[in-house]
Parts: C-alpha cells; sequence; structure tokens
C-alpha cells in the first residue's frame, strides 16, 4: 500500500463498490464520448484529407487509419482482459471479473475489424482479398482465442464460476500470445520466402504518421467507453436483488 | 503416502481403469486411422501430391485424435466423485493431475506414435522424415495432453462441452503443429530440424512446468 | 480539392469506404447493444418490482 498514493488506493477502493462505479461511469461515459469523436474527427480529417497519397499504393493505404489501431487494440485488449481476469480471480474483486469479461467482445470486434479490413486493403494490394500473411493468421487465431473465451462463458450458468474460468483461459492465452505470433511469423517465412509485406512501413512520413496516433488514442476511448457500457449492463444484471439496483428501478 | 508413491498410485489406477476399457481406448486410434486413409480419397492418389501434404495431414489428424481423445481425461472420475477426493487429498493437485495426463498420454497419445509409421507408409514419406516424425510426435503429444486437460478441467462440468472444448484448445495447439510438422517436412527433404526439435522440446518444457497449475486451478473452479 | 475526388480516393473508393463503413457498423454496434440491453433489463426489473407491491 505504500507504494500506491493514498488518493489513487482510495479511487480504487471506491471503483471496486458496484454502485459507486454505476454512478461514476455514468457521469464519465458522456465526457470520454466527446473526447472520442474530436479525436475521431480530428484524426479523420488528417488520415482522409490532409495527408498526401502514398506513392506505391496510392489512397488504398488510407485503410491504415482504422486497421492498424485496431490490430493494436486487439492485443492491447486481451492483456487487459487477462490482467482484469487475473485481479479478480486473486481477490475476488467483482468489478474486475466483470471489467474481465466485458473486455471480450470489444477485443473481438477490434480483431475482426482487423481482419476485414486488412482483407479489404490485401485485395488491391494482392490482388486476393486473402493471404496467409503473418500479421492476418495471428490476428484470425487471436479471433479464435476470443471466440473461445466468449464460447465459454456463455456455456457457464453461474456467472462467477463462469468469470473464474474465463480468467485461467485468458491468463493461459496470454502465455501462449506470444509463442504463437512468434511461431506463426517463423511459419511465414519459411513458407512464402521473404515477401515483401507491403503493409510494413518502417520510415513512414509524420504527416501520414500522425493521424495514425491520433486514431489509436481514439480507439483507446472507444475500447474504454464500449467496454464500461458493457460492464454497466452486465452489473445491473448480476445485481439485480442488490438494495442499489432497487433504488435505482425506483428512479425511473 | 510421499507424493511421488501418489504420483505413481494416480498413473496405476489410471491405467488399470483404462486396460479395464479396451473398446474404448482404441477409439481415438481407429479414428487417427481413418482421418489419415480419408485425405487420400479427398485430394486424389498422386504419390508427389500425398509425399508433399504427409506430414500436415498426420499431424493435423494426431491433433484432432488427441482433442476427441480429451474428453475421457476426468469425465469418469468426475462422475463418480474421486475427483473430489483427488482435490481433498494433502498432495498439491498439480502434481496428482500431471500424474492423470501422464496415464492418460500413455493410453492414447502412445499408440498414435506406434501407428504414425504405417500411416507414413502410406502416404509415401521418406525413411529419413519417419525417425523425425516419430520424434516430433513424442515431443509434440504429450504436450496436446498437457494443454488440452486445461481445456478439459474447464469444461468438465458443463454437460455439451465438447464443442467448446475444440474452441477452447485447438488455437492453443497451433505451435505445437507449426514447429512438428515442418520438422518432418524439413527432413523429407534431406535439412537439418535440429532448430524445430530444440524448440518442442523447449515447449514441452513448458507445457510440463505452467499447464498443470491453470488445469487444477480449473478444476477446483468446475468442482465448486 | 473538391468532393468528387474524395469520394473516388484515387479508384480504390470501393475499398476505403467498405473498409470505413464496416468499421462504423461494428463499432455502433458493439457500443449501442449494451445500452439497449441494459434499458430492455431495468424496464423488466421496474415492471416486476410494480407487479410485487401491489401483490
Amino acid at each position: 500500500m505504500s507504494i500506491i498514493p493514498k488518493p489513487v488506493g482510495l479511487f480504487f477502493h471506491k471503483m471496486a463498490s458496484p454502485p459507486h462505479f454505476y454512478r461514476f461511469t455514468g457521469r464519465l461515459i458522456p465526457w470520454l464520448s466527446w473526447i472520442f469523436l474530436i479525436l475521431v474527427v480530428v484524426g479523420l480529417y488528417g488520415g482522409l484529407v490532409l495527408a498526401p497519397a502514398d506513392y506505391q499504393q496510392g489512397d488504398s493505404f488510407r485503410i491504415i487509419y482504422i486497421h492498424v489501431p485496431s490490430a493494436w487494440m486487439s492485443l492491447f485488449v486481451y492483456v487487459v482482459m487477462a490482467v482484469a481476469g487475473g485481479i479478480g480471480l486473486v481477490w475476488r474483486i467483482k468489478l474486475a471479473e466483470i471489467v474481465a469479461i466485458s473486455s471480450a467482445s470489444v477485443g473481438a470486434a477490434f480483431t475482426f475489424i482487423a481482419l476485414v479490413t486488412g482483407s479489404l486493403w490485401g485485395k488491391p494490394m494482392w490482388g486476393t482479398w486473402w493471404v496467409w500473411d503473418a500479421r492476418l493468421t495471428s490476428e484470425l487465431i487471436l479471433l479464435f482465442l476470443y471466440l473461445g473465451v466468449i464460447g465459454l462463458y456463455g456455456a457457464i450458468d453461474d456467472k462467477r464460476t463462469a468469470s473464474r474460468a474465463v480468467a485461467i483461459l485468458a491468463l493461459v492465452g496470454v502465455v501462449n500470445i506470444p509463442i504463437i505470433h512468434y511461431s506463426v511469423e517463423w511459419w511465414n517465412t519459411l513458407h512464402q520466402g521473404p515477401t515483401v509485406s507491403k503493409m510494413d512501413k518502417p520510415s513512414i512520413h509524420i504527416s501520414m504518421l500522425w493521424p495514425m496516433l491520433v486514431m489509436a488514442v481514439a480507439f483507446k476511448l472507444y475500447y474504454v467507453i464500449a467496454m464500461l457500457q458493457r460492464a454497466r449492463t452486465e452489473l445491473v444484471i448480476r445485481e439485480r436483488n442488490s438494495q442499489w439496483v432497487k433504488t435505482l428501478l425506483e428512479s425511473i | 503416502m510421499s507424493l511421488f508413491q501418489a504420483f505413481i498410485a494416480i498413473i496405476r489406477r489410471d491405467l488399470l481403469l483404462a486396460f479395464r476399457r479396451r473398446a474404448e481406448m482404441m477409439n481415438p486410434l481407429f479414428f487417427f486411422i481413418i482421418v489419415v486413409s480419408l485425405f487420400p480419397l479427398g485430394v486424389g492418389a498422386q504419390p508427389h501430391l500425398l509425399q508433399t501434404i504427409a506430414p500436415g495431414i498426420i499431424w493435423v489428424s494426431a491433433l484432432l485424435a488427441a482433442m476427441l481423445s480429451l474428453d475421457g481425461l476426468f469425465r469418469s472420475d468426475f462422475d463418480d466423485g474421486s475427483l473430489e477426493q483427488i482435490l481433498l487429498s494433502p498432495h498439491p493437485t498439480s502434481v496428482l493431475i500431471l500424474g492423470k495426463i501422464f496415464a492418460h498420454w500413455l493410453v492414447t497419445g502412445l499408440p498414435l506414435i506406434l501407428v504414425a509409421p504405417l500411416l507414413a507408409e502410406f502416404l509415401g514419406m521418406p525413411g529419413d522424415a519417419l525417425w523425425v516424425l516419430i520424434k516430433t510426435l513424442l515431443l509434440g503429444t504429450p504436450v496436446l495432453s498437457l494443454i488440452g486437460a486445461i481445456g478439459v478441467a474447464l469444461t468438465v462440468g458443463l454437460r455439451r462441452g465438447g464443442m467448446i472444448l475444440s474452441l477452447l484448445v485447438l488455437p492453443l495447439y497451433v505451435p505445437v503443429l507449426i514447429f512438428a510438422s515442418n520438422a518432418v517436412e524439413m527432413a523429407s527433404g534431406g535439412l537439418p530440424v535440429d532448430a524445430q526439435m530444440n524448440i518442442l522440446a523447449a515447449i514441452l518444457c513448458l507445457a510440463l512446468v505452467l499447464a498443470p497449475l491453470p488445469a487444477s486451478a480449473a478444476l477446483k473452479m468446475s468442482m465448486s | 480539392m473538391n468532393w468528387q475526388e474524395f469520394f473516388a480516393m484515387g479508384g480504390y473508393a470501393f475499398y476505403v469506404w467498405f473498409s470505413y463503413g464496416i468499421t462504423f457498423v461494428v463499432m455502433l454496434i458493439i457500443a449501442i447493444s449494451p445500452i439497449i440491453q441494459r434499458k430492455q433489463f431495468l424496464r423488466q426489473q421496474a415492471l416486476r418490482l410494480k407487479r410485487q407491491d401491489k401483490s
């Protein structure tokens, strides 16, 4: 406790109480949504209008502004899910469990978006909708991992038990993701030879880069918003018989 | 009873139970043989084509056979309550579960390895690759059992766990599949396969140490 | 820059706009669906509570 400043500790302590969490996030979400909207408008204006067309790929490279941020987020969300699940598993904090499972569907959505946009980008670049490219393949396996988490949660009726199962699975997955990632990359270099990965842009120009970073921040905010919305719903359903939900119902 | 004695006792008990139901024991093996022999019917019997895809066929079939056999790992113990006894015993659960996994591998994994040379011959695999295939199976199938145990432990309490089990376990099998089938493929081309073998051995060590822990946590979750 | 040029995306209009469209739709569904679910659930519970009070 000593390394954590007292106000921060107090904040997390309060947030672990469901009614506090519900009220606080209810006030927080509108603010986050406004910031998200502003960032998206700025990012898209920069990406779709201001950034010059790529000299090789023309305007098709503009898919990067959603493809790369969602690919980043797909991994990030999995890690958050595993960490939250681990916290829920060890300290039995109900809200950590809820955050973990609420992250799953948002993360799966990001993975899906990364796959679809990758395929849509691949069509004009490679000439086919699907190439067994290392990045797309690991993204596909990541989607399977997410579907496993969601499926397992749905299959177990008791939601407290289901949360623990999901946490164990997510932790196993998070240990495996690096192994899967490197094995797929290794497999890819062996089977296809050194392909010129056209999505690789190590030396991207700054006018093309900043909109992507803005979009990355915007996607992070979106994740927080969508995850909190899910968590609020899950919380109300789980706590339906508690006093604070009943008082909430009377105000409707 | 010391821990080691308990470990051995679990293995002996599980082997005894398995030998009492010999017919059931053979099912994954027959499944493996049938799936492999379906491939030539599906893709055509050109020797060259079969030879190229033989490592992949054998490994994917082994993967599926291992996955289908998983359900028997904890099922009967879960139904008759002996799993509860294992969890209640004073010894660390993960070690006892490791014993169960080892026994399960002896019963389902080892037969696959013994029959694999025959199937490799079916598909026209060259002799050098045969040894590599056996070595990859020796290193790889225990990993399949170990990772699979986590999946079964998570789903053993469910009435229809089979479908969800495959969804949980198959993505985690990807690294083993990649390195093992690639090693066999390289060996058929006469190339060295030390790197793949070392990686497979490393994965096996990692799985041996790490997999029993989540598996025992998941079993405790399933029993609660 | 005129609008036509902007929407044409240098001949890649379909790929670019389809990507953005599908992203928008997926994100909208993921963000909105829990809100609808929560509203429905709360309405249902409020109704149940009222019925309980009467009886």
